[in-house]
């Protein structure tokens, strides 16, 4: 082992918080997946507490912020920027100051967009790769990761990914340890003032609140338990549908159009 | 006599090392934390609580309390008399006469502890104790044979003349032993520190309301404040965390084990004594291990490990926080004690620190109180979801009606399907007795009960504040609630948060609420037929706040002779629910609740009467075949004369 080389014990990890809304109260709350990767990154800062950062863009005296110190932490940074603003380029600049190895997220916020599109538009901007959907990472050795990518039904796939990157944690990540009163009343909130563009284009959006989703009707076609358990556990083989690789991308888009016409969501 | 001046010397020797252990001993409580007691005040009361409160407890036990009286009283009487006749050497015949009338009396009373302690019960600490009657025997012989020649009974010269040196050795060597044991060992930790910091922890208990037959149950609250102050802690982290009068409290335990002998939570084999954890206490406050603890030991975990000290964190190395977390809070042991000390305080103040300061709730806790905070209620369901249970009540609200002559407080029942019916039974209750009642709906949050056991003060404080805010904005005499625990939150720990919202209000257990109704004939019942039925008496209504009547009154008013139980009343014994143990789900060899029903089992009841949405739960979950088990509330309901809807009330039921 070289010493001072990309180990667990000595990187530098970022987790990215964001304020979470609790499903059934609509309350402000630490978001599910965010605190899966402060809970991950707490766990890869084990041996060396000061290697996390866990980093908000957004307004410092926000409560919700206070659940995620709850879980320890002794010190959250905020990046202080305009409600309207647009987050992505003072994180970006932040990361690159940091020195970042490992950048942690949710896969998607819980409330503003909850896109999930932060996580990519910050891998572009910093040219880093970015791995979603992760579940665990299960070592770092001379500057590469093993990371375990939550895929559907409990199966998860091994990759290898060099540092620094972005990871966006999945629910199937372990749970978040529980957010103490005390410790959250006495973290410190690090605050930066910074100025961002405004986001224009949501300037322009109004904000309603989500209606469930269309599901798709289930049809249960296994006539034995056999079948079902199949179906239920077996990861789903993929029917009828087509892999266009070579295909020019119009006619990528046009055969996406086609289905989306075929399932009756486009009319 | 040649050995004139020992005598004095020896007691003058005793009586000085003792003030000074006394001073040591005072020094390890008073580095707990302030609290605001009356010193002079509990000084002064002191005697009277000895001869009354503590008596009237030891009292239940006639054996004990005789033993005692003779023993206790003879020894006070005759440590001051030893102090006129031999130290002081006032030369008196009634005074001496009067010390060995004293000295028999303390004799006659050892004899009987000795007795007791030839085949003493599993409960009892040995070790040292199995000592005490001996060292009772030898202070009382001693002294009686050295005060005969005062008394005139013996002449001065008649040691000297008969066999001399060698009684004088055995009597000297008697007392030294007695004034070991009787002086010196009181202050400096032995079995008789009880009588010494028995006395003092009854002048300056931390619940002085709970003398003079008073009730004090509520828990105190946490000043959240210090949260952010320098090096401020939330809950009990190190023994000098615990106000200095609970420390002196835990110095107060005599062993006697009264508290194992009736703790659900030892009896089903989970890691609880809270015999031991009073003396596991005293390690930490005194420092040291509890290698000579010699009593049962925590069920599953050996004697001798535990280490501790003033500034030590307890859970780290004294205590195994899943001794805290196996506690269901039901008071039996504090109900119990001769000492009165307050196990349950301490329990919670320590599972303050875990649950606020190291978030380490165990198992479902966190979720549970996660749920609370999120949601108001602590399965997480939507807070709008409140009131769909009574979708076809037609329940006034509170809201729109703004004042009624009784609030019913459906508690978080609302969202559970078993106790919906009991909230249903309850209503049509109100209705049929014509009620002018009201509910908060959607307004109502959790009590706070289970956040305030499982040790997070903040989100009960949280809840208490914005339940009394609600409550504030509309006009009530009354509030009636169906749960125990919401009960007891209202009554007695809603009213450290300076509010005026409950005011003059009065607060209601439903069965009492009900057994008014009934007793002024707006209720009336069919008498019951449906065979042997017994009554269990929750923790939180019982132990609690004092009601046994109203319920068994109740079944009686429909012709019901409740079969007891071994354990009821005052001794009932837990179902297994409170104090947020479901949800800490700590492992042991039984489960509390079957042995409940059990206990239930032996009446040859074929009903059980309840009055908790929480024991229904809890002794629903015992497996078939047992008794059935209904609130109170569900019974009535069946035995309603309603000259409306006769034969409705049949059909349901």
């Amino acid at each position: 082992m070289q010493p001072n080389s990309l180990q667990l014990e000595n990187l530098k990890i970022v987790t990215l918080v964001s304020v979470g809304k609790h499903p059934q109260s609509g309350r402000v709350r630490r978001a599910d997946q965010d605190s899966r990767a402060v809970e991950l990154g707490l766990t890869l800062a084990a041996q060396n507490p000061d290697g996390l950062m866990v980093l908000h863009a957004g307004d410092p005296a926000e409560p919700g912020l206070r659940s995620y110190a709850g879980m320890g932490l002794a010190a959250i940074n905020v990046l202080q920027l305009d409600p309207a603003a647009d987050a992505v380029a003072p994180l970006g600049e932040q990361l690159q100051q940091s020195g970042a190895d490992i950048v942690l997220t949710g896969v998607r916020a819980e409330s503003g967009e909850g896109s999930g599109m932060l996580p990519y538009q910050l891998a572009e901007k910093l040219g880093w790769p970015i791995v979603s959907r992760v579940a665990d990472i299960v070592s770092v050795n001379e500057g590469v990761a093993e990371v375990l990518q939550a895929l559907p039904r409990g199966q998860r796939r091994a990759l290898k990914v060099r540092l620094p990157f972005i990871a966006s944690i999945d629910t199937a990540a372990p749970a978040a340890r529980q957010s103490a009163f005390g410790p959250a009343q006495r973290a410190a909130m690090t605050v930066t003032v910074v100025e961002a563009e405004t986001d224009t284009v949501r300037q322009s959006w109004d904000e309603a609140v989500a209606r469930k989703r269309p599901k798709r009707l289930k049809v249960i076609k296994a006539k034995t338990a056999a079948e079902r358990f199949k179906a239920a556990t077996a990861k789903s083989q993929s029917e009828g549908g087509r892999i266009m690789k070579k295909e020019a991308p119009e006619e990528q888009a046009q055969a996406i159009v086609d289905l989306l016409i075929e399932e009756g969501v486009l009319r | 006599m040649s050995f004139e001046w020992l005598n004095p010397l020896l007691i003058a020797t005793a009586l000085l090392l003792a003030v000074i252990g006394a001073v040591r001993r005072v020094k390890l409580w008073r580095a707990g934390q302030p609290d605001q007691i009356d010193l002079v005040a509990g000084l002064m009361a002191m005697p009277g609580r000895y001869l009354h409160d503590l008596h009237d407890i030891v009292e239940r036990d006639k054996y004990m309390s005789k033993t005692h009286a003779a023993t206790g009283g003879g020894f006070v009487l005759s440590a001051l008399l030893i102090m006129l006749v031999h130290l002081l050497g006032i030369d008196s015949q009634l005074l001496a006469w009067a010390l060995l009338a004293s000295l028999t009396l303390m004799f006659v009373g050892a004899l009987f502890v000795f007795k007791r302690r030839l085949n003493p019960p599993s409960r009892i600490s040995k070790g040292p104790w199995m000592r005490l009657p001996k060292s009772l025997l030898a202070f009382a012989g001693g002294f009686f044979v050295l005060t005969l020649p005062a008394a005139g009974v013996l002449s001065d010269g008649f040691m000297a003349q008969t066999s001399g040196v060698l009684l004088t050795l055995v009597l000297t060597a008697l007392i030294i032993w007695g004034m070991g044991e009787l002086f010196f060992g009181m202050t400096w930790g032995g079995p008789m520190k009880h009588a010494f910091a028995g006395a003092l922890h009854l002048a300056f208990h931390r619940r002085q309301e709970r003398f003079g037959g008073g009730r004090s149950t509520g828990l105190k609250p946490v000043d959240l404040s210090l949260a952010t102050e320098v090096g401020g802690v939330l809950g009990v982290a190190k023994p000098t965390d615990f106000k200095w009068n609970q420390l002196l409290g835990f110095d107060a335990c005599v062993q006697c084990g009264k508290c194992e002998a009736v703790c659900p939570a030892f009896a089903a084999g989970q890691p609880l004594n809270p015999k031991k954890l009073i003396q596991d206490m005293v390690v930490g406050l005194a420092g040291g291990s509890d290698a000579k603890y010699a009593g049962s030991p925590y069920p599953g975990k050996e004697v001798g490990h535990a280490q501790g000290g003033p500034d030590q964190i307890i859970t780290q190395g004294l205590l195994d926080p899943e001794t805290l977390w196996s506690c269901t809070t039901c008071r039996a042991c504090v109900e119990e004690c001769p000492m009165m000390i307050e196990h349950v305080d301490a329990i919670v103040d320590m599972r303050r620190f875990l649950t606020m300061e190291k978030g380490s709730t165990p198992n479902k806790g966190a979720e549970v109180l996660d749920n609370i905070i999120a949601t108001d209620n602590p399965n997480g369901y939507a807070p709008a979801s409140r009131t769909h249970w009574a979708a076809d009540q037609n329940l006034p609200l509170m809201k729109e009606v703004r004042e009624a002559e009784v609030l019913f407080w459906v508690s978080d029942g609302a969202f559970d399907m078993r106790s919906q019916r009991i909230l249903r039974a309850f209503v049509k209750l109100l209705k049929a007795a014509k009620v002018d009642f009201a509910v908060l709906g959607d307004e109502e949050l959790d009590s706070g009960d289970v956040a305030r056991r499982l040790g997070d003060d903040a989100t009960f404080q949280n809840l208490a504040k914005r339940n009394l805010a609600v409550l504030s904005q509309y006009k009530f005499s009354t509030i009636v609630t169906t749960d125990p625990h919401a009960f007891h939150c209202l009554r007695n720990e809603y009213n450290d948060f300076g509010s005026d919202a409950l005011e003059g209000v009065e607060v209601f257990h439903h069965t009492t609420f009900l057994n008014s109704l009934v007793q002024q004939g707006r209720l009336q019942l069919d008498p019951f037929v449906g065979g042997k039925v017994t009554y269990h008496d929750p923790c939180y209504l019982g132990r609690y706040n004092g009601e046994y009547e109203a319920p068994r009154e109740l079944l009686r008013s429909m012709g019901i002779e409740v079969a007891e139980m071994e354990r009821s009343g005052f001794r009932s014994r837990c179902c297994g629910g409170g104090g947020g143990a479901p949800v800490t789900d700590i492992p042991g060899e039984r489960r509390i609740a079957d042995m409940r029903m059990e206990d239930a089992n032996e009446t040859g009841a074929e009903l059980i009467a309840v009055g908790c949405q929480q024991c229904t739960a809890m002794l629903e979950g015992v497996v078939e075949p047992r008794p059935q088990v209904k609130d109170i509330a569900e019974i009535l309901v069946g035995q309603l004369v309603d000259p409306t809807a006769k034969g409705l009330a049949k059909e349901v039921h």
